[in-house]
Parts: structure tokens; C-alpha cells; sequence
């Protein structure tokens, strides 16, 4: 798992120092967006061969559902008190 | 927006491919995936090396700019915290490692897959396109409820890119800089909170 931030670090460092060409030569976000088409179509692959996986959908997703509404409900609340203790009378 | 929607097909279309008899034929030779997602981390990396946007707005706005980014991640870990506390079905390790997706929900799927369980990483991929759809639909809500700065920690680490355009439309304008500073910064958080979460807390 240190290996994934290692590899990102380094990917940063690489980005900031070949930073001009970058931005006119490589199509940096192009070749992003193919490697995750790629990764979540093998993702898909796994998936659909999975029978298990495949049955257990409906309750994947249900998990999924609470999940995200907890975790916006959560972070509209604490905006919510952000809002009123910093930014409200600054703007 | 549209870039959600090819992520998406992409996904079905491996869905529908691995239904098929002789998909075991496709299947990759486990490893693969690996080294596929460390190019991927390799490429994001450089994306953010590259782009300038975020050194120059930390110059130009301050500490002010990482006050609504940590109101998003506390937020975002006690709301799923509380709901792995009322679910026994829901284990914390779980809703925080997808929490932490904070709506990036291509690597955080891919991470979760890799580093955890192909069945969770189906949880991460549903979970943050759900929130980055509800952000979208909900904006004008939000606001009137919780303030101008909710639809940007709703929306997470999208908020520089897919749901900025809402969000400066509901909030205002003046919003679009916080907003872009905001989804930089979790997006960047993404990639070191998944694996840094599944590490520290000890599995089930």
C-alpha cells in the first residue's frame, strides 16, 4: 500500500518538474482517462464472471446508497456550521 | 459529465463481457490489475505535479482556503462513522475506505478493488457516482438549507471539475475558487486516505 503513494509522489514530482512540456506535449489527462476505461472495464470483467457478486448486486447497491447519503448528509452539516462560524459575516 | 458516462459504459461493458461464456478467455492474469492501477497512479500524480492551479490559489487565498475541505472530511467520516455505528451490516473500516472516495469514484473503486475486495469496490463505485448525482440534482437545495458552501463538500473531490459548473451557478461565482482549491485537495486526498484507512484500521 506504501507502494501506491510512493508511485503517486513520485508522479507528482515528475508532473512539477516536467511541468512545461506537459502542459503542451503529452495529453496527460487522455491518457488517464484510457487507463481508467481500461481498469473499470476489467473491473466489469471480474465482476460479471463473478456469481456471487453479480447476485449479491441489489444489496451492494442499497449499501452503497446509505453510504453516500450519510456521507453527504455529514459533510452538509459540517459545512453548514463552517458557514456560520467563519464565512457568513466575511463576505 | 460526459467522461462520467463513457467510465460508466466502460464499466457495464466489462459487466456484460464477463457474462458471456467464454469471458474466463478475457479475464486478466491476476497481477495485471496491479500494475495497471500503479501507471494510473503514476499518470494522476504527474496531473497534479503539472497543473499550477493549486500552488498559485494556496499563495493567493491562504489557510483560509483548507477550512472547508477539512469541514468535508470530518463530515464526510463522522456521517459514515455514525451510519457503521447504526448498521451492523456496514463495518467502520468499510464506510470510511468508501467515504474516503470522497465522489472520485473510478480510483477510489479501482484502490478499494485492488486493496481490499472486488465486492466493496463495486460499494465505492455505486457510492460516490451516487454522491456526485445527488450534489448535481440537490445543489439548489442545499444551498437554501445549509448554506453556499454545502453543494461544494457534498459534491467532494468533484468539486473542480464535474459539479463546478452547478455549484457556481447556485452559490455564486465567487464560490468557483473555493470550490476548484476544495476539489483539488480531496482529490489529491483520495489516492493517500483509501489505502492509509485500510492499513490503520484492522480488518474484520
Amino acid at each position: 500500500m506504501y507502494g501506491i503513494l510512493l508511485i503517486m509522489g513520485t508522479g507528482i514530482l515528475l508532473g512539477y518538474l516536467f511541468r512545461k512540456p506537459l502542459k503542451h506535449g503529452l495529453l496527460l489527462d487522455k491518457w488517464i482517462l484510457w487507463s481508467i476505461f481500461l481498469l473499470l472495464f476489467m473491473m466489469g470483467l471480474s465482476i460479471g464472471h463473478d456469481q456471487l457478486i453479480m447476485s449479491s448486486l441489489p444489496s451492494l447497491g442499497l449499501m452503497a446508497l446509505a453510504i453516500s447519503l450519510s456521507a453527504s448528509l455529514g459533510s452538509l452539516v459540517f459545512a453548514l456550521l463552517l458557514w456560520h462560524m467563519y464565512f457568513k459575516n466575511r463576505k | 459529465m460526459k467522461n462520467s458516462l463513457y467510465i460508466l459504459a466502460a464499466f457495464l461493458a466489462g459487466i456484460l463481457a464477463g457474462r458471456l461464456p467464454f469471458a474466463s478467455v478475457l479475464l486478466a492474469h491476476p497481477g495485471t490489475g496491479k500494475y495497471a492501477l500503479y501507471l494510473l497512479m503514476l499518470l494522476v500524480g504527474m496531473g497534479i505535479g503539472a497543473d499550477p492551479r493549486s500552488l498559485k490559489l494556496v499563495r493567493a487565498q491562504g489557510v483560509r482556503l483548507f477550512l472547508l475541505p477539512l469541514a468535508t472530511l470530518a463530515g464526510t467520516f463522522t456521517g459514515v462513522a455514525v451510519l457503521a455505528g447504526l448498521l451492523e451490516e456496514i463495518g467502520l473500516r468499510e464506510a470510511l475506505a468508501v467515504g474516503a472516495g470522497f465522489g472520485y469514484y473510478s480510483l477510489s473503486s479501482i484502490l478499494i478493488t485492488q486493496l481490499h475486495s472486488e465486492s466493496l469496490g463495486v460499494v465505492a463505485l455505486l457510492s460516490n457516482i451516487i454522491r456526485e448525482v445527488l450534489t448535481l440534482i440537490l445543489a439548489p437545495l442545499m444551498v437554501i438549507v445549509f448554506g453556499k458552501l454545502a453543494p461544494i463538500a457534498a459534491a467532494g473531490a468533484t468539486s473542480m471539475d464535474t459539479t463546478l459548473p452547478v455549484i457556481s451557478r447556485v452559490s455564486g461565482r465567487e464560490f468557483a475558487i473555493i470550490a476548484l482549491f476544495h476539489g483539488i485537495l480531496l482529490t489529491i486526498l483520495v489516492p493517500i486516505m483509501v489505502p492509509a484507512i485500510l492499513r490503520l484500521f484492522p480488518g474484520a
